[in-house]
């Protein structure tokens, strides 16, 4: 069940919300920009920029480190961050919120630094066929290094996660499960508190993979009993450069520093060093203190719009959208689950995913054609990539129109 | 025709469309009318990856040019590579080796030589060019 059934949602002023993103008013080739790639980055609202340029204009200064005025200034602003990411997904404790690169810098350092900790000869990471590379690399290489293998929960026919298998490949060889809670390629939500509870009571952690669901759905940490979380700033509304790696407490104190350098250490002799607590002990070096402000910026933005309205209003739009492509004939979806957020992956007939997506972008119309970083899943479903359309808050039933006709030009064009 | 005449009638084609529509037409046509690849070249070894559409390409010296075939799986970029085959194929291994490709800009469709490597083009005028090179040196290739 998705939150937005339970809990009372108002309609949003979709036109609005539109005005609160500049770059939406943008021509491209002498068209109204449709900007159906919000799961490779969302656009900006205003309150983010201005976010930046205040902070670049006002009080630029280096964090947690001066006695100056700026300094603490800044120091403040960027500690505000943290506890806004901590309150928009309930995280026990601020120093639960470890400031990274975003998704994959996240994935890499708990690969790293959980694998070196934990895992040993012959034990298992267990993953999931829709894996973005990024949740797929990092534990091939943790894995080789520590002689330890990748397994991976198969994927039926419709993109979602044969949960029998999983059951069978959660054995005690498995030290960690690391799946992603929204595939990027399919849409595909799939159900985490099932794979959690199921590997809680085996004592195996979990991480997952929230970078495009954090944008879309409510995300409770405590809720859902998750012991790790990475996602990333500019896929919510934020600017790039930034992320975030949630760990619960007792799992980031047991695991080592990631990375060495300034910030992260309590002191430094040429004999030892000690780590300085969390969450500094994973922040080495000067941090992206604009980037974590603006992602506050960013997180503001979400709670006055509503998570649950965006929501809400965002799985109309998917249906809608839905419905409207299933007309097209030799139109196929990539990926026909039950629960689906974020995406839509299709092709039509014989065309070429890489064809179809240029003949659009001449149209105005920015979609992603590929293998979208999942190429295991392209190689599952038998096909060269996809293309896929991927919404955000801002997009409207209009937008779509557009897509379908220009679905229509290209296949007159390319059929 | 030499390789510069070879591009700027190619320019001069397309300076006669009106829209996009009718260039990508044009283009897509190109796409699906040439035979442009002997199956058997249609091998790994023969291929170059693009991060999205794949490329073919075979080279063979004879009298001195180099006669290219090419084919690609997706229709713009194969017709494309037939335009990019046109341009080079006959010509000696120097004059290839040596020629600066100005048409894919001239017409519009930089993008296609851009530094994405999504469709295999940029890496296949590269490929044509190191074929010359060898040709040139006398290498086995």
């Amino acid at each position: 069940m998705t939150t937005s059934d339970t809990i009372p949602t108002h309609a949003l002023d979709i036109e609005k919300i539109r005005k609160d993103f500049p770059i939406l008013q943008t021509k491209v080739y002498g068209k109204p920009l449709v900007y159906f790639d919000n799961a490779a980055t969302t656009q900006k609202p205003l309150p983010v920029l201005k976010s930046l340029e205040e902070y670049y204009k006002t009080y630029n200064s280096n964090v947690h480190r001066g006695v100056h005025f700026l300094s603490q200034q800044a120091t403040d602003a960027y500690e505000q961050a943290r506890k806004k990411v901590a309150a928009y997904i309930n995280a026990a404790y601020d120093h639960e919120i470890i400031f990274t690169k975003g998704t994959t810098n996240s994935i890499n350092l708990v690969a790293s630094s959980f694998g070196r900790t934990f895992l040993t000869s012959g034990d298992e990471v267990l993953i999931s066929g829709m894996e973005h590379h990024s949740n797929i690399v990092p534990w091939q290489l943790i894995c080789e290094q520590r002689n330890a293998s990748l397994k991976v929960i198969p994927v039926d026919d419709n993109g979602e996660l044969i949960m029998d298998a999983f059951e069978k490949l959660l054995t005690d060889k498995v030290k960690i499960v690391a799946v992603t809670y929204v595939s990027n390629t399919l849409g595909t939500v799939n159900p985490v508190r099932d794979i959690i509870g199921r590997a809680h009571a085996k004592n195996i952690p979990v991480l997952l993979d929230a970078a495009q669901a954090i944008q879309h759905m409510p995300v409770d940490v405590q809720e859902l009993d998750v012991d790790f979380i990475a996602f990333s700033s500019h896929k919510m509304y934020g600017p790039t450069g930034i992320g975030i790696l949630y760990g619960k407490e007792n799992w980031l104190n047991e695991i080592p520093p990631y990375e060495g350098g300034g910030d992260m250490i309590k002191n430094v002799t040429f004999a030892k060093t000690t780590y300085n607590e969390l969450p500094f002990k994973f922040e080495a070096g000067t941090p992206d203190m604009s980037g974590a402000i603006a992602l506050g910026a960013a997180i503001d933005y979400i709670q006055q719009t509503g998570i649950n309205n965006m929501q809400h209003a965002e799985e109309e739009l998917i249906a809608y959208a839905y419905d409207k492509l299933s007309a097209i004939p030799s139109l196929r979806f990539i990926g026909n689950a039950k629960h689906r957020a974020g995406a839509i992956s299709f092709l039509v007939g014989n065309i070429h995913p890489f064809d179809m997506g240029e003949i659009l972008d001449k149209q105005g119309i920015a979609v992603r054609t590929g293998h979208h970083c999942t190429q295991p899943l392209m190689e599952r479903f038998n096909i060269p990539g996809t293309v896929r359309a991927s919404f955000s808050v801002y997009n409207t039933r209009e937008e779509v129109d557009e897509l379908i006709k220009g679905i229509a030009k290209a296949k007159k064009m390319l059929e | 025709m030499t390789i510069k005449e070879q591009q700027d009638a190619i320019i001069e084609e397309f300076s006669f469309f009106n829209d996009w529509t009718e260039k990508y037409e044009y283009i897509i046509q190109l796409g699906k009318e040439l035979p442009l690849i002997d199956e058997q070249y249609k091998k790994e070894e023969n291929l170059i990856r693009g991060c999205q559409s794949k490329v073919w390409l075979h080279a063979a010296l004879k009298d001195g040019k180099v006669y290219f075939t090419a084919d690609s799986d997706a229709l713009i970029t194969k017709g494309l590579v037939s335009m990019m085959v046109r341009v080079l194929s006959g010509q000696s291994p120097k004059d290839i080796a040596d020629a600066p490709i100005y048409f894919i800009d001239e017409i519009g469709l930089k993008s296609h030589l851009s530094m994405t490597r999504s469709n295999g083009l940029l890496s296949m005028l590269k490929q044509m060019k190191l074929y010359s090179v060898a040709f040139q040196n006398n290498k086995c290739i």
